[in-house]
């Protein structure tokens, strides 16, 4: 909205850069905290007696002889095995998404070239399975899966992150289907396709960025879950959420708390790397379908 | 047309539908529709109680009977009947839910409607309901107002510095609800930066985020407000970019005030996004859960979803019934949430037909 006509007054200017820097502030001072925080020792970052010490780090200099200690991070890598945690967060993650979008760009496919009206009622299910608390569904899978004896493992897991985070990928996909003509799969049809060949060789080529934008959003799903993985695996298959949730419950042990901030720094950093490197794709993708009602 | 017309009706047959959604539809038979079901019938089942036995125990002074539990056969009815024992509504109407027995005898007893209503809100369900509610009705509201004004004043800086604004503003909301209830409990607990400041500015040593209930509610209003703000951002942001330009325009002509612009030609443009934010908030904001772990806030403050968390990770015995009950529930709640916008739709629906 660059409007020409819009001469915008000087103390307008002021108030509005005013406020995106305090905005700013807020949304991102917590994060750079806790990432500055994360190289002191705890009595430092968790200071009883004065907040400054964890920007001179007293007490980090009187226990490790400098300004800035890497300890919590390799206590928390290798003590605190968070390194299985971030093994297996890779190995859900990376599952989550590639069968996810297998699903999903065929199923958002289908759902975007029928014009039946269970196609409309389908996406009207989804959008009721988005909305189901994931905890609900959580009570309902416990008793069954320790039944069947599937309880505590990955690949339990990563079939219902898939299935949970279909809903959404599959209106975001529809979404993006809905913007390729259909004269494309029509005329591939004249020219003797199958459906799967044109979905294959004619749309899939040209689905690319709506392909990485669910993908963002279901490796984001996967990688920050917290209810399906704290309750569906166990100790020794933990990912890293539910991994820095029980640094938190041993609260004993001295070192623990600082395992939590390094883990937590140590988990964040490459999300947000992610989302600088794609932008544009999660905007889009977060706008795709709400721009059109 | 011609030898198009059949395939532009309907692009797809049923049965290649079909097959396309097979595997995703399996999926979500599979790992949500059931799911609910299993839930629904686990509601309906408590866990067995412990079977007691007499014991006759005889010694020089006569004999006394005394009742133990039996653990063997109370190991044997637990694994026989593995979803414990049928008790219909039984869970559904008990302490902890929805304690219809507690709620009459309070009725009865109760001098006031106010200590009436103080009694009833200490029960598990009550508290855990309103708290939930309370936390919808302050979180979605602001988060629409937040992310609209970060929406406009951003819109209004130059173009160039865009792109780093809005990645910086977008953090809150891409990291996991648990990371980011952490992160800012760092900081306002009673050791961290902000917390321990406040200490000193009100001079009060123990003021502390555990202190007061109605302080760690706001607290955690706050987070939900911090941390869905930038979604409600993003969309505004990019609803903005489709206002036409021409009506603007001949306002500012007309010599309509920045106030008048927005609310008269702007606002109406991008009410349908308004919608669909608040829906998306709105459910998402109903299952509030993490941020209680993260601010450790379980004392003072519960939610619906929590309840059901806290029955799952029981110590002794997983309470699966109570946490079926709690959950049919707050399913029963999603749908009244939702109600509006699928009656809308169906409407809609009907009259494109």
């Amino acid at each position: 909205m660059d409007y020409g006509l819009d001469r915008k007054s000087t103390s307008l200017k002021t108030f509005n850069t005013i406020f995106i820097i305090v905005w700013l502030l807020i949304a991102c001072f917590p994060f750079i905290w806790t990432f500055w925080g994360s190289f002191k020792v705890r009595a430092d970052f968790f200071s009883r007696s004065d907040w400054w010490y964890a920007i001179s780090a007293f007490n980090t200099l009187i226990e490790t002889g400098g300004k800035f200690t890497t300890d919590a991070y390799t206590q928390a890598w290798t003590e605190g095995e968070f390194w299985k945690a971030s093994k297996n967060t890779i190995i859900v993650t990376v599952f989550v998404v590639s069968i996810s979008l297998f699903l999903g760009t065929l199923g958002a496919y289908a759902l975007s070239r029928s014009t039946e009206r269970y196609a409309f009622w389908i996406l009207i299910a989804a959008l009721i399975f988005r909305a189901m608390p994931h905890i609900t569904l959580v009570s309902g899978y416990l008793f069954p899966f320790f039944q069947l004896q599937i309880w505590g493992i990955l690949p339990t897991t990563i079939v219902v992150l898939v299935a949970i985070n279909q809903p959404f990928t599959l209106w975001l996909l529809y979404s993006f289907f809905k913007t390729v003509p259909k004269e494309l799969d029509e005329s591939a049809l004249i020219d003797g396709c199958s459906y799967f060949q044109a979905f294959r060789h004619i749309i899939m080529p040209v689905m690319w960025p709506g392909v990485i934008t669910a993908g963002l959003f279901s490796l984001m799903l996967a990688y920050n879950d917290f209810t399906v993985t704290a309750l569906l695996l166990n100790q020794e298959n933990h990912t890293m959420v539910p991994k820095i949730q029980s640094y938190l419950g041993t609260n004993q042990h001295e070192g623990n708390l600082m395992w939590a901030v390094s883990a937590v720094v140590s988990a964040t950093a490459p999300l947000f790397m992610l989302v600088m490197f794609f932008q544009r794709q999660v905007i889009s993708g977060l706008t795709a379908g709400a721009v059109k009602g | 047309m011609g030898i198009n017309a059949p395939l532009t009706q309907n692009l797809m047959p049923n049965k290649t539908f079909f097959w396309f959604f097979l595997p995703t539809g399996l999926a979500m038979i599979l790992f949500i529709g059931l799911p609910i079901i299993s839930t629904g019938i686990q509601s309906f089942y408590a866990q067995h109680d412990q079977v007691v036995k007499e014991v006759k125990k005889c010694d020089p002074f006569g004999c006394t009977v005394s009742i133990v539990v039996d653990n063997e056969e109370t190991t044997k009815l637990r694994e026989a009947k593995p979803l414990g024992k049928f008790n219909g509504f039984g869970t559904y109407v008990d302490r902890n839910h929805l304690a219809i027995d507690e709620i009459k005898k309070f009725w009865n007893e109760t001098e006031s409607f106010g200590a009436f209503v103080d009694q009833v809100t200490n029960l598990p369900f009550y508290k855990a309901l309103i708290f939930t509610l309370t936390y919808c009705l302050f979180v979605t509201p602001n988060v629409l107002l937040l992310g609209f004004i970060i929406a406009l004043s951003l819109n209004a800086v130059a173009r160039k510095i865009r792109g780093p604004l809005i990645f910086g503003t977008i953090l809150p909301m891409i990291v996991t609800p648990l990371v980011g209830s952490l992160v800012l409990f760092w900081m306002i607990d009673s050791q961290g930066i902000i917390g321990a400041n406040i200490q000193n500015l009100m001079n009060d040593p123990y003021l502390s985020l555990k202190s007061s209930k109605t302080l760690t509610w706001i607290t955690i209003i706050i987070y939900g407000i911090w941390h869905h703000s930038p979604f409600a951002f993003v969309v505004f942001y990019a609803a903005l970019q489709t206002v036409p330009q021409e009506p603007v325009e001949a306002a500012i002509i007309d010599g309509a005030s920045r106030f008048q612009r927005i609310k008269h030609i702007v606002l109406p443009h991008i009410y349908p996004v308004v919608t669909f934010v608040a829906l998306i908030s709105l459910m998402d904001n109903f299952r509030v859960f993490e941020p209680i772990i993260g601010f450790s806030a379980e004392g003072s403050a519960q939610s619906l979803s929590w309840l059901i968390y806290d029955n799952l990770v029981n110590e002794e015995v997983i309470l699966f019934g109570s946490a079926a009950a709690t959950s049919m529930m707050t399913i029963v709640g999603i749908a009244i949430l939702l109600a509006p916008v699928l009656i809308r739709t169906w409407k809609e629906f009907k009259t494109a037909r």
